[in-house]
Order: C-alpha cells, then structure tokens, then sequence
C-alpha cells in the first residue's frame, strides 16, 4: 500500500513537472521569438497573479489547519494552577501573531501582484521617511514591551517559588530510559544522594546513612496531590534528560551533576480531567483512531491495539539515546487522602536496602537492565517483518 | 597586499598577457586563488552537501510518517545495518537528524551561502580585483572541502556516526557508552567542525579586511550596497562567535579523549561509576549557543543582503529606509550575540537569567520587524520584474514573517516551558532560518548565475522551481507549529508509544507527502543548475540591469575582474527609477549630473 502510494506520488510528480513547464512555455506564445531567460509582461503578470493565488494559499493553509487541528493545541483545560497564566499568554501572543501574520502577508503578496511589472511603467522613486520608520519601529516596541513584562511577571511566579509555602518535595530521577520518583517522607527533606551511593535496590544512590534519607520512599508511578504545592528537584544519572509534562505546562532538565527545579500546584485530578469534555472528545477521537488501525492489524494477524484512557504522562524532551523516543512515565493527580493512603503502603528505601541484605542476589544492577532495555528495543526493530515494495 | 601586487600587475601589461603565465588546469580550477573561481567551488561543494542533507531529511520524514516500515529505499540508502529488512532503526534515525541539521547548517547555509556570495561579490561589488589574500581565501575552500569530506566519511564509520542531535549536547555525545554514535562517529565529526571553524575564519578575516581595505575610490561606507553590508557583518559575528564553538569542541575533545571533566560529572552508566567530576553540560550549553546563536544570523543575514539586492533591482526602486536597514543590520548582529540563553530556560540555568534573555530576545523583533517593512515598502509603486530570483525573495520575505513571529512564543520564557524541544521549534527555525536562508541562497543563485557562469538559467523551470518549493515549504512547516503546540517532541524515532499523540499521525503523513514532493522538486533546480552551465542561454553583460559594480565587469572571468582601470564609484548603488534620467537604472560608477539631487540616504 505504502509502496504504490509513494510510486503514485512519483508518476504525479513527473506528470506535473511536465505540466507546469508546459504551462509556463505557453505563456510565452506570441514572444517565441524572446527567450533571453528574463522575466517578460507576461512572466510578470502570471507570476502576479500566482502570488495573489499564494496568498489565498497561505490562507488557506491556515483556516484548514485551525479547522483541522485547531483543537490538538494545548491551550485549554491546563491541570496546574500556573497554567491557565501560560496559556493566557500563549492566546495573546496567537492572536497578535495571526493578527500581523495576516495583514502583512496580505500587504507583501498584494503588492507584488498589484506592482508587477509592465513596460513603460515607472517605479517611484522613495527612498526614504523618517515618519514611516519611527512608526513600524515604535509600535512593535510597545507591543513587545507588553509581551516582555507579562511574559517577565509570570516566568517569575512561576520559577521563584515562596520557601515557606506548604509544599511537598519530590524527586524526579532519569537515565537511559526510565524515571524513578523519590518521596521526601514525613521530614519533608530529600536525603542527600550520589550516584556513587548507587548499589542494588538503591538505584538511586541515596545516602542511606543520611537523617534525611531514612523515611524516603522510591516508586515507580508518580502520585500527586490535588491542590497542594509540590516542589521537583530533578537529577540525572547518565545523560542529559527533560522532565515534561505538557498538561501541567511544566517541563525542566535534568542534568548529570547538579539538581535542577520546578514547581507547580495541580488543580485537576486525573478523574476530573477524564470527565472534561475536552479530554472526552480527545479520547473518543483517538479510540476511533485506534479501533481502525487494530481491524488492520487483526486482519494481518497481529495484535489489536489496547484501547486508550487518559492519563497525565511525563515524557523525555531531551535526546539521551537510542530509546529517548519510549521514556515516559505514568502521572497521577489524586485527592491529599487518596495520595496520603498510596503512600503509606510503600516501604520506605532504607527498609528496603535492609531487605535485601537480607535476602541477597535479588536484585543486582539496575544499570544491566537498562542497557537489556535498549538492546531489546533494537532487535525488536529489527524483527520486524519485511514487507515486499 | 596581493591585491595591491595584481593592480600593479595591470598597470604594467594588458590583461592577455596576463593569463598565459599561469592557466594550467589546475591553477586554474582547482587551486585557484581567483574569488570568483573559489566561489564556484563553494557553491559547487555546498550544493553536493545539500543534496545530502536534503535527502536524508526524506528519509527521516518516511519513517516519521509511516514508523517502522520497510522500505526498498531504505536498504537501498542505508544497508542491512543501519536498516534492518528496510525498516530503520532507532539509532539510525537519531544519526539522519544529527547529521542532516549539522549539514544543512553549517555546509550549507554557512558555507554554501556566505562562502559562495562572499567570495564572489565583495570583491565585484566594492571594485576590488581579488580579495586581500587570495592565498587565505584558497586555503579557506580547501580546509572547508576537507571538513566536509570528513564529515561525509563519519556516515560510513562502524559503530555510526555522530548521533546526539546537532547541539551535540554532553554527556550523549562525550560517551560512547550512552549511545554508539558517540563513539569515532562523533570523532571525526568533531574533527570535520575544527576545521570547518578554521576555514571560517580566514574566510572570514579575509572579507572583513576586503571591505574595510579594498574598497574603489568613491566607495565609502554608505554607499556599499546592502549585501556587502550583510556580509561584512555576517563575517564580524562569525569572527566573534566561531572560536567560541571551537574552544568547545575543544574541550568536549579532551572530555572524551584525555579524561578532563569540564563538562561531565557524576555521572553512572553500564554499571558503573565513571571518573568525571565537577564539569557541567550547561556549560557546554552556554558555550555552544553562544555560537549557536549568532549562527541563526549568519545564515539569515546573508540571505537577507542578498533579498535586498535583487528586491531592490527587480522593483526598479531603491531599497526603502537604505540607513534603517543598516542599522538593523547592526543591531541585529549586537542582539545577537547576547540572546544564547533563550535555548536554555529549562536548561536549570539561574531562573533570573531566563528573565534577561527573554528581555533581549524580544528585542531582536524591533530591527527585524523594520526590515520586514522595509521589503514591503520598497515593492509598494515599484515595477516588479518577476524573475525567479525576485520570487524567492519574496518568498523569504514571506516565510521570514511567518517563522519570525512565532519568535515571540519561543523568545519568551514563560511560554517556552511547554513548547521547548517540540515541533513546535522545528517548524519555527525550519521556516525563519532554513527555508529563508535557503530562498535567499535560491535567489542569489538564479540572479549572479550569469555573473558567475556567463550563462542564464533557464526562467521556466526557475518558476516551476519556486513554485512547488513555496507550497510544500508552508505545507511542511505550517502544519509542523500545531503538533508542536499539542506536546509533540522532536528527536522522537516514533510516536506509537503514546496513543496520546495517535490523532496526530496524519497531520505527520501530510507533513511527509509535503516534503517528499518539495524534495524531489529540487531536481528541477539540479537539473537547470547543471544543464544552464553548459547548454544555457549565453548572457549580456547587465541583464537585470542592475547598478552595481559586478556588472560593469566583462563577462569573460578575468583574474582583476575589469581589464584596465578599476571603476570609480560617484553614488549609492539605489539609483533606480531616478527622476531626472532616461532609463531606469543609474549604475554606480556614472557621475552625478551637475545639480542632481543627492538624497539623505
């Protein structure tokens, strides 16, 4: 199917070029006998013309794609508090692009229909004007003015964050390709780690003699309660990673050697978030997606495709490595309650290190599985069946 | 001093003599240290690499379309190794896009752009008879030939080539543990980058010191036209910024090879601990944008140079706001070089510093805008011929609008947050740098083309040429900003891990089909570009009727460029449709007419 579509496309191509040089070699008839390779009246006025076409073009392009995907932007239903501030912002800075967008593309393509060449006509002679230039400098100076102290003021709410606000501290920990989720425990303090404390279950490297580490609790799912502050600190064992989450317009690096931070106050639980009926038809949309390309694959014989809930998600956003496309993390926004009763059920780290001294060769190396991860993503590429052109 | 030798040269014997005493072939073609010839050889290498780069971004574009999927072309292009059974895998996918962007980046729309025009134009545009070294000028192609020499070898290493994205980020690309490319991959392509900087900066130091030494009397600052403006300025930035990348590359060297930590620490990978401590890959960030930057400028401003040139001529109207657009110029190049960290908010950079980059950042859309403007003005009441080299112009007035708008989401910190690393920023530099660089370089082409072969291409294909390539540019890129706006990350090998991004799937198709076809019509281009230096239409001296000097030389290359004196230049280059004269043009070296007004240009 691929394969005859992309022959299709080639026999299209040719029979265009084809065309199109004849198209243009048509409007040559009746000056045959010019073919200095310079533009001509009549060069001039199909290009004009195909210029003001282009325009339409442009606009076009851009009522088809709002209609068609206007709705795949992020720009409503944030799920933190910062977030409706950012989106805010993305609708003004939107707005006032299409608004430029349309009125100098308009002004460039019209104008280059509405000057194009003819013989005899005279260009004028304007070289210069103070006026006009004071102008189109200052008015995207104020614009811009405007843009920079909102921008300013919402980039500082959201980076600087008060100290003593009730707040929970969690810890985001990447490597190639997974992230682990630390909790701070009752002492609300992070006990301090190194990735040269890294041995066994500990794979995080947490210095298990530390005050502050003893009540740490590792997870691999990251449970956040609804509507109280929780502060990030991010580090990386390996190589450069981003944590994002783009519902909650969130996203920071992390970096080998250094523990980066972000923060934010999560306004919408998961539940609540599947019942606004942004993310109902969103769902519904991709299920039917979904349901289409599994007939597909149940007629080749292959697996059908896992029907889809929302869920908030964590995705890498920095390349670091051959599987940076497949590192993602579960996110789940939930009552204080609900969070208080999922964490009490996990033994703390120290307990389990303590565990397993006792019962060795449980868990070796994380670091092995790891790399067995990458490979396995490889050959399961390489497995995949050849299909004939 | 070379050039000051060969103007003696031509006071002494007639430019026939001239030739015999040195025409072998290879002086002549190959180690030629005439300008006009190093240009050639500039376009000719840069045009091989586009191809290149060009062609593995289709690659990459089908497998984004249609993941996992064998394809013939794939094992036909990449073997057995790198495409297993036709379908790609992940890490040659991460190769294609490292490779394509430092290609099309730095060979390209660094080189191939700046080195072609620079060469050939500031020499013939300010009346000069060579640059100031020829000698530095030969040396500079050939170490850029060497670099990209190299640079294609890497492909064809092992375990790889360099795979950590262009930005070449540590630790990914400091260890070959973390992802193979980094291993001799990333060797030589560090290698290929020192001396691709090496080569940029006596290229560099040479224009500088052309502009500043060897202008023809008569030619002062204010009347040079606006290209050599561009490049002069161009040619300061990259002297200010390209060492800093070396320094960088540099130190990522001995990161990899002789066991320093400037950029690494604690770091655990494969099982074990390694040896790093205390450098910081946000160091290495800063020192890579600090060239990273101002590199967005140095692709751009030529381009932009050579759109006011042929915008200008083509309108039979003197470029609007002649001392604006200088000024811009200028503020843009200044900007420049102090908005690096607005590729770092997220980077876990001082917060603070978020907020002075943002400020300078959005500054950067003054003097851009007032360029825009400019353009569009200088077409209002003009006579617009139309040929293709005036339609790519356009073109990059056009696309430059649409991507340099989308600067004021991505220069702003608070928005960035969600958009950093997206589709988002790919369809945004794609289209202010890429696809602009690319029509300003389009357009250079189509309107020296006789200057630099004495031949024309060819109008019609030239039209077919941009026509295809303006709509797929828009159906590649506009599309690419609303996946981006829905989360979508780039550098991804495939989505299918997210049913998340499922409904985005056929916007990617689109996306795909748009640039296959945009691709495939660049044989269009090839095709003319090859078949005009041999078969095209002969030209006349001045066939866009322009003022500048370029065209008062004859069209036979001459090493000097004009047999016996050097024109004497008596106004600015802008001298269209001028009241008061017979035709519509009032080239650069005819004197003022007694009373003729001068204006404060």
């Amino acid at each position: 199917m691929t394969s005859f579509l992309v022959l299709f496309v080639l026999v299209l191509l040719s029979i265009a070029i084809w065309q199109l040089t004849k198209i243009f070699d048509l409007t040559q008839i009746g000056q045959a006998s010019e073919d200095s390779q310079i533009a001509t009246d009549n060069d001039n006025k199909v290009n004009g013309y195909l210029m003001f076409a282009f325009l339409v073009f442009i606009y076009l392009t851009t009522i088809f794609c709002i209609v068609n995907y206007g709705d795949l932007p992020l720009l409503n239903t944030p799920a933190s508090q910062h977030g409706s501030q950012v989106d805010q912002l993305m609708w003004i800075s939107l707005i006032l692009i299409f608004f430029v967008q349309t009125i100098t593309q308009a002004l460039l393509h019209y104008f280059a229909f509405k000057y194009r060449g003819k013989q005899g006509q005279k260009a004028m002679y304007f070289a210069d004007n103070n006026k006009l230039e004071f102008i189109w400098s200052s008015i995207p100076a104020v614009v811009l003015a405007v843009l920079i102290f909102y921008g300013l003021y919402a980039w500082t709410d959201i980076m600087f964050v008060d100290k003593d606000e009730d707040a929970i501290v969690v810890e985001l920990y990447a490597k190639q390709f997974a992230w682990e989720v630390r909790y701070s425990g009752n002492d609300n303090v992070l006990g301090k780690a190194n990735v040269r404390y890294i041995e066994g279950v500990n794979t995080l490297g947490v210095d298990v003699a530390d005050p502050n580490a003893q009540d740490d609790i590792v997870a691999n799912e990251l449970h956040l309660p609804k509507g109280k502050r929780v502060i990030f600190k991010l580090r990386s064992q390996d190589v450069l990673h981003s944590a994002y989450m783009p519902h909650f317009r969130a996203q920071m690096n992390c970096v080998p050697g250094m523990v980066t931070q972000f923060s934010f106050i999560p306004s919408l639980s998961t539940l609540e978030m599947r019942e606004t009926d942004y993310m109902k038809e969103k769902v519904a949309k991709i299920n039917k997606i979904r349901e289409k390309k599994s007939t597909q694959l149940v007629a080749e014989g292959k697996a059908a495709l896992d029907p889809y809930t929302f869920d908030y998600l964590l995705l890498c956003n920095k390349i670091c490595g051959a599987s940076h496309y497949n590192m993602q993390l579960k996110v789940v926004v939930e009552s204080p309650e609900e969070f208080k009763t999922w964490l009490k059920d996990k033994p703390t780290l120290t307990q389990a290190v303590k565990d397993a001294n006792t019962t060795p060769n449980k868990d070796t190396s994380t670091s092995i599985k790891d790399s067995a991860v990458a490979k396995n993503d490889t050959t399961i590429v390489a497995n995949v069946e050849t299909k004939k052109i | 001093m070379s050039a000051m030798s060969h103007e003696i040269d031509h006071h002494e014997h007639d430019h026939h003599e001239e030739h015999h005493h040195k025409d072998t072939f290879i002086t002549k073609y190959i180690f030629s240290i005439d300008h006009k010839m190093i240009a050639k050889q500039y376009l000719i290498t840069g045009t091989i690499m586009g191809i290149i780069g060009v062609g593995m971004s289709m690659l990459f574009r089908m497998q984004l379309a249609w993941p996992e999927e064998s394809f013939k072309i794939f094992s036909f292009f990449l073997g057995e190794r790198m495409a297993p059974g036709g379908v790609m895998n992940n890490e040659t996918y991460l190769a294609l896009i490292t490779i394509h962007g430092t290609i099309m980046v730095f060979f390209v729309l660094t080189a191939g752009l700046s080195g072609t025009f620079s060469n050939l134009l500031i020499p013939l545009q300010i009346g000069a008879r060579d640059m100031a070294s020829g000698f530095m000028n030969m040396i500079s192609y050939w170490m850029f030939f060497l670099s990209s020499v190299i640079m294609v070898i890497s492909l064809f290493v092992e375990s790889g080539p360099a795979s950590a994205g262009w930005t070449i980020y540590p630790p990914l690309s400091a260890l070959p543990q973390a992802i193979p490319g980094s291993g001799l991959g990333m060797t030589l392509w560090l290698v290929s980058m020192a001396i691709f900087i090496a080569s940029s900066l006596m290229g560099s130091l040479n224009y500088i010191v052309t502009v500043i030494n060897l202008r023809t009397k008569g030619m002062s600052m204010t009347r040079l036209p606006l290209t050599i403006w561009a490049f002069f300025i161009t040619a300061v930035i990259g002297v200010i910024s390209f060492p800093v990348l070396l320094s960088a590359a540099l130190m990522l060297i001995m990161d990899r090879s002789f066991g320093t930590s400037f950029f690494l620490s604690d770091i655990y990978l494969a099982g074990e601990v390694l040896n790093y401590q205390g450098g910081s890959p946000v160091l290495f960030e800063h020192l890579f944008w600090f060239l990273g930057h101002p590199e967005v400028y140095i692709v751009l401003l030529p381009a932009l140079g050579i759109t006011s040139e042929i915008i200008a001529t083509n309108a039979r109207k003197p470029i609007f706001g002649y001392r604006a657009m200088i000024m811009s110029i200028l503020a843009i190049a200044f900007l420049s070089t102090i908005v690096w960290g607005h590729h770092m908010f997220i980077s876990g950079m001082n917060p603070f510093l978020g907020s002075v980059f943002t400020f300078t950042t959005l500054l950067i859309a003054i003097p851009s805008a007032v360029k825009a403007f400019n353009y569009i003005t200088t077409l209002w009441k003009g006579n617009l011929q139309l040929n293709p080299a005036m339609l790519f112009s356009i073109g990059l007035v056009s696309t430059f609008i649409t991507g340099g708008l989308t600067g004021l989401i991505l220069g702003d910190s608070t928005l960035d947050i969600n958009v950093h690393d997206t589709y988002f920023v790919v369809a945004h530099f794609h289209l202010v740098m890429g696809i602009s660089a690319l029509y300003g370089m389009f357009a250079g082409i189509y309107h020296w083309y006789p200057k630099m072969f004495g031949r024309m291409l060819n109008k019609n294909l030239g039209y077919v040429h941009f026509w295809v390539t303006a709509i797929c540019a828009y159906g590649v890129f506009f599309p690419m900003h609303f996946i981006g706006m829905a989360g979508l990350p780039r550098r991804y090998y495939t989505n299918t891990n997210f049913p998340l991004f499922d409904e985005l799937q056929d916007v990617n198709v689109i996306i795909t089909v748009f640039a296959l076809i945009g691709g495939v019509f660049q044989l269009v281009f090839i095709w003319n570009f090859f078949h005009s230096m041999f078969f095209g239409k002969k030209t006349v001296q001045n066939p866009w009727k322009s003022n500048t000097l370029e065209w008062t030389a004859p069209i036979e290359h001459i090493h000097g460029n004009w047999p016996g004196e050097i024109p004497e230049v008596y106004r600015w280059p802008y001298d269209y449709s001028k009241p008061g004269h017979d035709v519509d043009f009032v080239p650069q070296n005819v004197p003022m007419k007694a009373g003729e007004e001068v204006l404060h240009h």
